[in-house]
C-alpha cells in the first residue's frame, strides 16, 4: 500500500487495543446519510508509471529558449542552491515552532533578513511572504495602518507598476476599502514623472508606490519621487528586483532626507535561485524601518539567548499575528516561503556581492545587445528612451502576438505581448535578456525576429 | 536519549573575508552598468557573504542538521499533518521542463494537463463543483473563500451580512481572515462534547450573517456531529458555510465537504496531499466551490477546450475575486500534490484516512493507559486527539511545554502545544498515517518514562531540552531587545 507502512498483524493488533471491531467502525460518529460512496479517481499508478507519464508531459511543454521577464526572471542557478535545499531536514520541517529542534530553519531566516536588509538598506526583514504580488498587497495595507499623519485609504499607485501586482493589491485590499489612484507613465521617457504627480499634491493618499526599475524595465528618479511623497505626508512604498540592488541605490538611501529613505520596501525574490517553474512557488520579501517593524506583517526571526546564555534563534514579536491576535492580527498569513527562502539564502551566499553585480551587469549586457540587434531590424524600434535595467520595450509595426507565435514556432519566447496592459503603446513587446543569454542566443534572437516581421510583413 | 544533534554553527558573515567567492558560479564582471546614472547607482557594495563554494556548503549542510524533520523525526505535530512526503512528487516536479518554463509563455500543454486534472480530482474527493488552484497557502485559500462570500452576496445587493460566526477553537487565521474581508469575526462557544453549541449559533445567526467558519473534523479532534442542522440553520438564516480545510486528512474518501452542505473550501495541499512544509512553506491553498460560487473563483483557474486546456481570465469570469499572485500560484506545489495523488489513487485515497484513525485511535488508548487524561473521553479521535496535563500540572507542577521540550531529548518532534486555547495545558496529537506501529509504540514509551520522571525527577522536564543545539529560549528578550539582522561591523 502507498506510503502505509501497517501489516495485517499490526492492524489487528491495534484494533485489539482500541476495541474496534473494523477500521470502519473508527468512522461510526460520522452520520451514515453523509457517508461517501467509492471516489471516481484513477487507479493508482507505481512510481515508474507515473514518471514515465510526467516525462510525457514534461517533453510537451519542451525547453524553449526564453526572452519573457516580466516579473520572473531566468538566471543560472548554482548547483548546491537546490541539492541542499532539498535536503530532508530543510523540506520536510515544519514552520520553527520549536525553536530548539529548529535552530538550522531558524538560523537560516536570521542570515536572510540579514542579507535582505543588506541590499534594501532597511533596518528589518521579514521571513518572507508569498510572491511579489502579494506582498505589495500587503505594503498597501501595513502602509495605511502606519501613515499617522494620513486618514486616508487612498494609495496613488503609477502605471508603470507590474499591472497585476496592481490588480493584486487591489484584490487583497480592496476588500478592506482601500482603493488606488493610477498615476500615468511618461510616454516619452517610459518613467513615472513628478509633473503627472501635481494633479495629487496636497490630497490625502497614505502612500506612493515607486517600482524601480519599473515594469517597462526603465529607471524612475527615485529620489525626487520619494522626496515628493514625503513633502506631501506619503509613506513610499518601493518595489524592487533584488538582483538589481547589487548595482542600484538601496531603497533606503532614496531621497534628500538623510536616514529616511523608502518607508517600506517589497518585491519579488524568485530572481535570487528560485527557478521559473511556471509560475511558482516563488517568495515575496518586505523590509521596512525599525519604527514600523510592529506593523510588518509576516514572520520574524529574532537572535536572543538561551538559559545556559548562549546565543539562538526563534520567532519573535508574534503578537503581531494571527494565532496570537486572532482577529486583530496584522495579517491572516501564518507561513512564509521557507523552502524559496532557504533557496535565496544559499544563492545570495555563494555569488556574493561580487557575483550578484556581475549578474546584473552582465544581464544589462545581453539586453543592451539584443537591443542593439533588434532595433536594426526594419519595423522595430524602442518604445522608450530612459535608461534601462534587464528589460525594455520594443515596438514593432507588426501586431506583436502575430511576431510571437511565429518566433515561437522556432522555439522561442520572445517576449510578452503588451496590447492587453497597454493598449496606447500599439504593437508592443516587452523583452528581457539575462545573463544566462550568451551571444548566440541574441543572434538566434534577431534571427527570429527579422525572420518574423518580413513573414507577417508578407501575410500583411 | 537518542538525539545529539550539531552544536553552535557561525553566522555566515563570521566565515567572509573580502575577496573571496565561488568563482565558476557567476560570469565576470561586464561593462552593462555603465549605462545606469550616477546618482541612481549604488555608492558601497552590499554587505553579502564572500564565501567559498565548500563553506557555503558545509554551512548549510551544517544548518540543516540542526532541525527535526519528517525525513529524519516522528513529528507529530496536531493540525499539521506532518506525513512522509514522496521523493518522487519532488523529482518530477523538478524536471527540467517543468522547472524552465516561463509562466507567461505559449500555454503549457503538459503542466496545464496536470493542473486540470488535479482540479477534477479535488473536485471529486471534496464534493464540490469547480476548484481554483490559485491560492498559495491555507490562510491565502481562507481569503479567498471569504471573499468569494462577500463577492457573492454584493452581487445579491446583499450588504447587511458584516458578520462571519467562528467557533472559539477555530484556527486564529478564520477570524483575521474574516477582518482581512472587511468582516467582523462574531465568535461562539462549543459544547461540552466538542461540538458547535447549537443555541448559541442559533441566537448568533441573522440577517448580518455573511457565513459560518468550521473545520471538520474540528480543531478539538472531533467529528461535527450536528453539521447537517448547523447547515441548515445557517442556510436559512442566508449564510453560507466556509469549510476550513485543515483537518481533511481526516475524512477522505469517507465523507466529503460538499455532501456536509459546505458551499466553499479551502485544501491544504502541503497537508492532505503531501507537498513539503518547507520550515515553514511553500504551502498551497486551492479552493473548492459550489454552483452559486463558480463565478466568482479566483484567477486563473484551468479549463479544458476539446484536447487543448488554457487559463481562464477576467474574460472568461468577469465576477472573479480577481489575482491573488503574480502568475498561477504555487505551481511547483500543486505538481507535486498531483505526482502524489497519481500515485495513491482511488484505493490509496480511502486509506489515508483509515490508517490516520487507527494510527490516533492507539495512540490516544495507549496514552490514557499511561495515564495520560483525554480532553474529549467520550469520542472517537479523527486523524489527531488532545491530551490535557491540568492534573499534571496541578500535581507536579509541570507544563505542557515542559513535556513538549523534554520530547524532543527523547528524539521526538512535539506535538502541538497550547492549541486550541480553549482546553488547558494541551497538547494536540496527529500521527498520520505513514508512520508504523513501533514508532507509535516507540513514542507512547517515551511518554511514559516521561510520566515516571514528572514524579521522580520534575528537573529533567522543566529543564528540558537538554541535548538540542540550544536551551530554552529567550523569547522575552527576542522581542524586547530586537536582534534581527546581523551588522556589519562599523
Amino acid at each position: 500500500m502507498a506510503f502505509i507502512p501497517h501489516t495485517s498483524d499490526d492492524v489487528a493488533a491495534m484494533l485489539t487495543l482500541i476495541g474496534a471491531a473494523s477500521i470502519d467502525e473508527l468512522f461510526d460518529e460520522i452520520p451514515a446519510e453523509l457517508r461517501a460512496g467509492s471516489l471516481a479517481l484513477p487507479a493508482p499508478l507505481s512510481e515508474m508509471e507515473v514518471g514515465r507519464l510526467m516525462a510525457e508531459r514534461a517533453a510537451l511543454d519542451g525547453r524553449p529558449l526564453n526572452f519573457i521577464g516580466a516579473g520572473a526572471y531566468e538566471h543560472h542557478i548554482p548547483a548546491p542552491v537546490w541539492a541542499i535545499t532539498t535536503r530532508g531536514e530543510f523540506y520536510s520541517a515544519y514552520t520553527p515552532y520549536q525553536a530548539e529542534a529548529s535552530q538550522g530553519t531558524l538560523q537560516l531566516i536570521y542570515e536572510y533578513q540579514s542579507m535582505m536588509c543588506a541590499l534594501t538598506g532597511m533596518e528589518v526583514s521579514n521571513a518572507s511572504l508569498y510572491d511579489g504580488a502579494s506582498a505589495l498587497a500587503e505594503a498597501c495595507l501595513m502602509a495605511v495602518r502606519t501613515n499617522r499623519s494620513s486618514t486616508s485609504r487612498r494609495i496613488l499607485m503609477p502605471r508603470a507598476v507590474n499591472t497585476v501586482y496592481a490588480q493584486v493589491a487591489s484584490a487583497i485590499a480592496g476588500n478592506q476599502d482601500i482603493t488606488f489612484q493610477s498615476v500615468e507613465y511618461d510616454r516619452a521617457s517610459g518613467s513615472t514623472l513628478i509633473e503627472s504627480l501635481a494633479a495629487y499634491k496636497g490630497q490625502d493618499f497614505a502612500a506612493l508606490v515607486v517600482q524601480q526599475p519599473n515594469f517597462f524595465g526603465s529607471f524612475e528618479e527615485v529620489d525626487a519621487l520619494t522626496d515628493w511623497a514625503h513633502r506631501n505626508g506619503m509613506l513610499l512604498i518601493a518595489v524592487v528586483n533584488p538582483t538589481a540592488l547589487a548595482v542600484l541605490k538601496p531603497p533606503g538611501e532614496w531621497g534628500a532626507e538623510a536616514g529616511r529613505g523608502a518607508d517600506i520596501v517589497c518585491g519579488e525574490g524568485q530572481a535570487l535561485g528560485v527557478p521559473l517553474a511556471g509560475g511558482g512557488p516563488y517568495f515575496g520579501f518586505m523590509a521596512t524601518r525599525m519604527q514600523y517593524v510592529r506593523q510588518m506583517p509576516g514572520r520574524i526571526v529574532g537572535r536572543t539567548l538561551d538559559s545556559d546564555g548562549r546565543p539562538g534563534f526563534s520567532l519573535t514579536l508574534q503578537a503581531r499575528e494571527q494565532h496570537i491576535r486572532r482577529s486583530k492580527s496584522t495579517s491572516n498569513i501564518c507561513t512564509n516561503q521557507g523552502l524559496m527562502v532557504t533557496a535565496a539564502t544559499i544563492y545570495m551566499s555563494l555569488l556574493g556581492p561580487v557575483g550578484l553585480a556581475a549578474v546584473a551587469q552582465t544581464s544589462m549586457q545581453r539586453t543592451a545587445d539584443l537591443v542593439a540587434g533588434a532595433t536594426a531590424i526594419k519595423g522595430v524600434r524602442r518604445a522608450f528612451s530612459a535608461a534601462h535595467f534587464h528589460e525594455v520595450v520594443l515596438l514593432l509595426e507588426r501586431p506583436a502576438a502575430q511576431v510571437l507565435a511565429d518566433m515561437a514556432r522556432h522555439g522561442i519566447f520572445g517576449g510578452l505581448d503588451l496590447s492587453e496592459r497597454y493598449p496606447e503603446l500599439g504593437h508592443a513587446l516587452l523583452v528581457c535578456a539575462t545573463e544566462t543569454k550568451l551571444a548566440v542566443d541574441i543572434d538566434a534572437y534577431v534571427t527570429a525576429l527579422r525572420g518574423a516581421m518580413a513573414a507577417s510583413r508578407a501575410a500583411a | 536519549m537518542t538525539t545529539m544533534l550539531p552544536a553552535r554553527e557561525p553566522l555566515i558573515f563570521e566565515l567572509s573575508k573580502p575577496g573571496r567567492g565561488a568563482g565558476t558560479q557567476f560570469p565576470p564582471s561586464a561593462p552593462g552598468s555603465a549605462s545606469i546614472p550616477a546618482h541612481l547607482r549604488r555608492a558601497a557594495p552590499p554587505a553579502l557573504p564572500q564565501v567559498s563554494e565548500l563553506q557555503a556548503v558545509r554551512h548549510f549542510t551544517r544548518l540543516s542538521q540542526m532541525n527535526f524533520s519528517i525525513d529524519t523525526h516522528f513529528y507529530p505535530l496536531g493540525s499539521c499533518t506532518m506525513k512522509y512526503n514522496p521523493k518522487a512528487c519532488n523529482t518530477y516536479a523538478m524536471l527540467p521542463e517543468f522547472l524552465g518554463r516561463h509562466p507567461l509563455g505559449p500555454e503549457p500543454q503538459g503542466f496545464l494537463a496536470c493542473m486540470y486534472e488535479l482540479q477534477e480530482m479535488l473536485q471529486e474527493i471534496t464534493g464540490m463543483q469547480a476548484v481554483s488552484l490559485t491560492p498559495m497557502a491555507g490562510a491565502q485559500g481562507e481569503f479567498a473563500g471569504v471573499a468569494m462570500i462577500r463577492a457573492y452576496h454584493r452581487a445579491r445587493n446583499d450588504a447587511a451580512r458584516t458578520e462571519i460566526i467562528v467557533p472559539q477553537a477555530a484556527h486564529g487565521t478564520n477570524p483575521a481572515t474574516a477582518t482581512m474581508c472587511g468582516y467582523t469575526a462574531r465568535e461562539i462557544p462549543s459544547d461540552a462534547d466538542g461540538n458547535v453549541d447549537i443555541e448559541a449559533l442559533k441566537a448568533a445567526v441573522g440577517p448580518a450573517t455573511a457565513a459560518i467558519m468550521l473545520t471538520n473534523p474540528s480543531t478539538l479532534g472531533v467529528f461535527e456531529q450536528r453539521i447537517v442542522e448547523i447547515a441548515r440553520i445557517v442556510h436559512e438564516a442566508g449564510g453560507l458555510l466556509y469549510y476550513d480545510g485543515a483537518n481533511l486528512n481526516a475524512i477522505l474518501g469517507k465523507v466529503r465537504p460538499g455532501d456536509m452542505g459546505f458551499d466553499v473550501i479551502h485544501m491544504n495541499l502541503h497537508k492532505t496531499f503531501s507537498t513539503p512544509h518547507g520550515g515553514g512553506g511553500p504551502g498551497s491553498g486551492a479552493v473548492g466551490v459550489a454552483a452559486r460560487l463558480r463565478p466568482f473563483l479566483p484567477l486563473p483557474t484551468v479549463a479544458k477546450e476539446g484536447s487543448r486546456y488554457r487559463y481562464l481570465t477576467e474574460r472568461d469570469l468577469p465576477q472573479s475575486i480577481g489575482r491573488l499572485s503574480g502568475f498561477m500560484g504555487n505551481a511547483g506545489v500543486n505538481l507535486r500534490a498531483y505526482v502524489y495523488m497519481r500515485l495513491l489513487g482511488r484505493d490509496g485515497m480511502v486509506r489515508v484516512a483509515e490508517f490516520a484513525a487507527l494510527n490516533a485511535n492507539y495512540l490516544l488508548k495507549r496514552l490514557q493507559a499511561l495515564g495520560y487524561e483525554a480532553a474529549y473521553p467520550q469520542r472517537r479521535a479523527s486523524h489527531e486527539f488532545i491530551i490535557t496535563l491540568k492534573q499534571e500540572n496541578k500535581q507536579f507542577e509541570i507544563t505542557a511545554m515542559d513535556v513538549a521540550k523534554r520530547l524532543l531529548d527523547y528524539g521526538f518532534h512535539a506535538p502541538t502545544t497550547y492549541f486550541p486555547l480553549l482546553v488547558p495545558e494541551c497538547l494536540l496529537i496527529e500521527p498520520t498515517e505513514t508512520e508504523a506501529k513501533e514508532d507509535l509504540d516507540r513514542f507512547c514509551d517515551a511518554l511514559g518514562d516521561i510520566r515516571k520522571e514528572m514524579q521522580h525527577d520534575p528537573d529533567k522536564l522543566t529543564a528540558a531540552p537538554h541535548t538540542m543545539p540550544v536551551r530554552r529560549l529567550d523569547d522575552v528578550r527576542a522581542a524586547k531587545q530586537l536582534d534581527l539582522a546581523w551588522k556589519p561591523a562599523a
